[in-house]
């Protein structure tokens, strides 16, 4: 299993943070699914054998945490907030709209695997609701028209 | 990247450096940084826990502990090392303000978790940011770095022959992580359920030792108390609530934004001069004055100082500093149900009432709001709730059942207006059922 020379840097680096060596787990974990889009079994076996750790603790970790996924995503995570300062501002109406304009529904795929769309409780941007992240990247007081230039953002950014 | 807003009632101590490029850590330094945690390296143990405990400061993660009445829990003499994990999980549904601190001043977090090492006698913290803030994390790897870079963090800092490191760590998305003692299992590797408490953090914590886990805006205001000192801190605010807080204004108000405003502040004065009131010509029907996890608050109740004791003295709680302002188009059962389906969605499992009773909650409120009610739903809804409280490891069983008591209780007429097959009366139109492609 072969990650980015980043990443084996940052591991490196993390196990001398901790007197455990788990401890580097959970970032990892997301690191790891940053490089290879999802944990597919053969991250989730390397991390284990890494950390001595068996296979169902790690996957038992990774079912806790919402960010973490066992399964292929989009290129693209539109991750919609409709928790309560964003529902109150439209959050609704506009996970509405990405799912016209998506055609999926909640945690579905775009066919060409450019967007996955999920609904998503607060990340944080109740005071400039409603909000959006798209992977790691804020989109803050949106309409539906904005969004549409949000997603028309991603879709030039991978044709690019 | 989130804009930042500024009104003449504002005072401005954490945010003091916001917009001032202080991630930058000459910045930093040319704007009083550092200053404080040399000044505490010269003073003993005790004497800066007593000064923060005298500055009134109280914990901004949402319970509003004395903090340096928690630092003084930590034992003098420990077998095991000792910790400071600082909490930056935020995810308190109404919440963003560590964000911002996160984003403008990531020094002032990493002096104030040195200077809460020197009170304890620790020599290493942690700065733990959630999974989704990124960017953020990657701000806070860079000032940890660029503070080792110039011997601030490491052996010796500042040449007094103390050793003291901070590691980055980031989450991977879950609200209850933020709960402290969940928050120590993830940083140990494992699922965020929590620790049965006693023996409380501050004796047995982190890998068995004693620790002190801290919001990150209660340790960034630690360095300008130290600064400033207790009596200035301690007026700012009003009594035993000391200094200011990072109010984020949210939901149907005119001017949303993160404000920085004294403890005590009025909230009807929030709400209507600093939020500058309700837009579109609306009336004011609700506020939930702390976060997703406490009691609503009536147009009626709002003449109150938002301090830890005058907001729970109303019948509610300060909490975590989310300000979510509702106006009389929103609908106070949908409200309680989106409520509901975060925790129900948080909830660990761990404990039958927090894991059945969200779930049985969530069930009953979506049917409730489809019109689907019957009478007695609502009074089972305010049992149910009233049978949660207390009755869970974590507070998180509490912070689920609190705000659908006051909904209950407050807004009783709505929930009945729900009933007998009546639609919603706030509905505007139906979900779209099928996606539609573009
Ligand atoms: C379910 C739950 C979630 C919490 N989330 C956070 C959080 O995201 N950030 C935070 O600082 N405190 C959070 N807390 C409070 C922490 O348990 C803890 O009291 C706090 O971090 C202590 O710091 P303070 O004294 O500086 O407020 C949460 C508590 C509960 C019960
Ligand atoms: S109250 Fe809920 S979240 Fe807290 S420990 Fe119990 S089940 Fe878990
Ligand atoms: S409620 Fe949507 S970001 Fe907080």
């Amino acid at each position: 299993m072969k990650f980015s020379d980043k990443f084996e840097a940052r591991f490196t680096e993390m196990l001398t943070h901790y007197p455990t060596q788990r401890s580097v787990l959970v970032p990892t974990l997301l690191y790891a699914q940053d490089e290879v889009g999802y944990l597919s079994d053969e991250v989730i076996l390397e991390l284990a054998e890494r950390l001595a750790l068996s296979e169902l603790d790690v996957r038992n970790v990774i079912s806790y945490y919402s960010m973490l996924t066992t399964k292929p995503r989009g290129k693209f995570n539109v991750q919609v907030c409709t928790n309560i300062a964003c529902m109150l501002r439209g959050g609704e109406e506009l996970l509405e709209h990405c799912e016209r304009k998506l055609g999926v529904g909640n945690k579905g795929t775009t066919k060409d695997g450019m967007f996955t769309l999920e609904e998503v409780e607060c990340i944080g941007a109740c005071s400039w609701a409603p909000a959006v992240q798209v992977n790691y990247d804020f989109h803050e007081n949106l309409t539906p028209e904005k969004m549409d230039e949000v997603l028309e953002q991603y879709r030039n950014k991978a044709a690019r | 990247m989130a804009d930042l807003v500024s009104h003449p009632d504002e005072v401005k101590v954490v945010s003091k450096r916001f917009g001032q490029g202080a991630t930058n850590i000459d910045r930093y330094l040319e704007l009083d940084g550092y200053k404080a945690v040399q000044k505490a390296l010269t003073m003993q143990p005790d004497e800066i826990i007593n000064l923060v405990k005298n500055s009134g400061l109280r914990g901004r993660g949402g319970a509003g502990f004395n903090t340096g009445l928690k630092w003084s829990f930590v034992p003098k003499q420990s077998a095991k090392p000792k910790y400071i994990l600082c909490n930056g999980d935020e995810s308190e549904p109404g919440t963003c303000k560590d964000r911002l601190i996160f984003e403008h001043d990531p020094h002032a977090i990493i002096e104030g978790v040195m200077i809460a090492g020197l009170a304890v006698g620790s020599q290493t913290g942690y700065i733990y940011v959630r999974g989704e803030y990124r960017y953020l994390l990657e701000i806070v790897q860079k000032a940890i770095a660029d503070a080792y870079a110039k011997g601030f963090l490491g052996k010796n800092i500042f040449g007094s022959g103390k050793t003291f490191d901070i590691y980055w760590h980031g989450g991977a998305g879950a609200y209850e992580v933020g709960e402290e003692s969940a928050l120590m299992e993830s940083l140990e590797g494992k699922r965020g359920i929590p620790r049965i408490r006693p023996p409380f953090p501050a004796v047995v914590g982190l890998w068995g030792g004693p620790t002190v886990i801290n919001n990150a805006e209660t340790l960034a205001s630690v360095p300008h108390i130290l600064l400033g000192g207790p009596e200035w801190y301690a007026n700012l605010g009003t009594p035993k609530n000391g200094g200011t807080r990072l109010f984020c204004l949210g939901g149907n108000v005119a001017k949303p934004g993160v404000y920085e405003l004294p403890m005590g502040y009025n909230l009807k004065k929030m709400i209507y001069d600093v939020g500058g009131g309700i837009p579109n010509g609306r009336k004011l029907k609700g506020v939930v004055p702390g976060g997703s996890s406490v009691a609503i608050l009536t147009p009626d109740e709002i003449d109150v100082a938002m301090d830890f004791d005058s907001v729970l003295k109303a019948g509610s709680m300060l909490g975590s500093g989310g300000v979510v302002i509702l106006d009389d188009t929103a609908c106070i059962v949908k409200f309680a149900l989106r409520t509901t389906k975060f925790y129900k969605h948080e909830s660990c499992g761990w404990c039958i009432p927090c894991r059945e009773g969200t779930d049985w909650l969530e069930k009953t409120l979506t049917r409730f709001h489809a019109g689907g009610g019957v009478k007695k739903d609502i009074d089972n809804m305010y049992y149910l709730s009233e049978n949660m409280l207390g009755r869970t490891f974590c507070p998180l069983g509490d912070a689920a059942a609190m705000p659908i008591m006051a909904f209950v209780k407050k807004f009783r007429k709505e929930f009945e207006d729900h009933l007998d097959g009546k639609p919603c009366p706030f509905e505007k139109a139906g979900r779209a059922q099928e996606p539609v492609l573009a």
